[in-house]
């Protein structure tokens, strides 16, 4: 999977919880989910369940941590595709 | 210290046969019953399958909770407490204010059980090793206050935001706490109500307790029959009622129209003793409930004009009435009018009392007595007691209406009176 497949493909994910529409729309691997798109802390929780059900992965609590930016999620995703 | 007047400044309701003040207030004049068969209550081997639901749009629900909060969203009094109470707070002319908590409004919001269908959902997770599968939101939509809380979240309050529990007589009590926290000069607004869930995991404990009636399956707006010969358990009910509280003082001053006022009332427990249990009231009790509640407002039996009773259409209706006469000391031809709501709506259990007061109060500013429906054949016991024509069959029209008692009685033997008084500027 490419990086832009996997971009817009988090793009999906993400979008019910985004608050702020600017940086939604120019979301890139930079973009951080909480500072830039304004995503509910509480729901970060959400937003990994929605990632495992649209890769069919398992995410890890250690891995959860680490998955505040776009760069990281891409990682987790890759990584776990990978396996 | 001179206490503060109460005021009724705004409603919201979300009933069986009505959902908003327009149509729920059509469908009471009219004696409309929102009782339903349900045959999911039949596949699931219930006694009773009839009940009542408000019937809510997805379209409707997006008015009050917004997409992201519809996911993964299965809490049904927290939908019905949150339109009821959002209606409410809109119908009294105040504004959300986005920027900044309203440290002179608060939230009395009551509930019996919230979420149990939520809370189902995630059981059947937790016992398949899925806990982490739960999301974020599984805590608000099970927690007592989690009717409260989202409200909050809608309208910003300042002051006390909490979640009252008191079986069938929550609705009721939630207006007496707002009323007394308002009255003692706490708060200026308080928006006041409660909301039950409806389906199988509410209604299946009383199911098994035997204490709806199965004989109505199959004429379900026939079934919930208080105050009746032939009433054989209650009709299970669910949605919710809302009002704004307000000093009368506070109202005047932002000229809000006022749609009756509270003049008082007051809550207690028969403490299961001398006859009263888990699920049977303590009579001495519930007449000692109704006679502060008179006292508390100044006013006496003699005053009162209609009752709004708890009636539930079991074989303990006799009972309540006899305890209203006893309690305001009038009988036969004197006794003031009497109804039940649950005629139309069924039992709506924790949500009872408020939605039953907010049909208190449009009759009270409307000028209408509702009718009391499925009582032609009137209980002997009740007739032995009072007069038939204290029961109205049909849609009374009139303005005499000035005060009316409202009661709600629970499991675990509380009680709970509230008067209401039509407002008089003076």
């Amino acid at each position: 999977m490419t990086d832009k497949e996997l971009i817009t493909g988090l793009k999906k994910i993400v979008k019910p919880y985004i608050q702020n529409e600017a940086a939604f729309e120019t979301m890139n691997a930079d973009t951080h989910l909480i500072d830039d798109l304004k995503i509910n802390s509480a729901n970060l929780v959400d937003v990994v369940l929605d990632i495992e059900d649209e890769y069919d992965i398992e995410i890890e609590d250690d891995a959860f941590e680490d998955m505040l930016t776009v760069k990281a999620a891409m990682a987790v995703v890759s990584a776990k595709i990978a396996k | 210290m001179s206490k503060y007047r109460v005021v009724i400044t705004g409603m919201g309701v979300v009933a069986p046969n009505g959902v908003g003040l327009d149509s729920f207030e059509k469908a009471i004049r009219s004696g409309k019953s929102g009782i339903k068969y349900f045959e999911e209550f039949k596949e699931k081997k219930f006694s009773c399958c009839i009940g009542g639901q408000p019937e809510v749009s997805e379209e409707k629900m997006l008015e009050y909770l917004t997409p992201l909060e519809l996911r993964n969203f299965n809490s049904w009094g927290i939908l019905y407490g949150c339109m009821a109470g959002m209606d409410a707070w809109k119908d009294a002319g105040l504004s959300v204010n986005d920027v900044q908590a309203d440290i002179d409004a608060g939230c009395i919001f009551g509930t019996g059980i919230s979420g149990v269908e939520k809370m189902a959902e995630a059981t059947y997770k937790i016992d398949h090793g899925k806990v982490r599968r739960l999301g974020s939101t599984t805590v608000a939509q099970t927690m007592a206050s989690g009717v409260s809380a989202y409200l909050n979240g809608k309208i910003g309050f300042g002051n006390q935001v909490t979640t009252n529990s008191s079986a069938c007589a929550t609705g009721t009590e939630s207006i007496l706490m707002g009323f007394e926290r308002i009255q003692m000069g706490k708060a200026k607004q308080i928006l006041v109500g409660s909301s039950s869930d409806h389906g199988p995991y509410i209604w299946g404990p009383f199911d098994a307790m035997k204490v709806m009636t199965y004989k109505s399956n199959d004429q379900p707006t026939k079934g919930s029959r208080p105050m009746s010969a032939t009433a054989a358990g209650f009709v299970p009910g669910s949605g919710a009622g809302a009002m704004v509280l307000e000093s009368l003082e506070s109202a005047r001053s932002r000229g809000a129209k006022i749609y009756a006022e509270v003049l008082g009332g007051a809550v207690n427990s028969g403490g299961q003793r001398n006859g009263g249990t888990m699920t049977a009231p303590n009579a001495l009790a519930v007449q000692r409930c109704i006679t502060k509640a008179l006292k508390y407002s100044g006013i006496t039996g003699a005053d009162v004009d209609l009752i709004n009773g708890h009636l539930t259409a079991t074989v303990k209706d006799p009972d309540e009435v006899e305890n209203w006469s006893i309690a305001l000391g009038r009988k036969g031809k004197d006794f003031p009018y009497i109804h039940s709501l649950k005629s139309m709506v069924g039992h709506c259990i924790g949500a009872a009392g408020s939605i039953e007061s907010v049909a208190a109060v449009l009759g009270i500013k409307s000028g209408f007595i509702f009718p009391s429906i499925n009582a032609e054949d009137i209980h002997e016991k009740v007739l032995a007691l009072i007069d038939k024509n204290c029961i109205p069959q049909k849609e009374i029209k009139t303005d005499k209406i000035k005060i009316v008692a409202k009661a709600g009685f629970g499991f675990g033997d509380v009680n709970a009176c509230i008067i209401f008084k039509k407002y008089q500027d003076d």
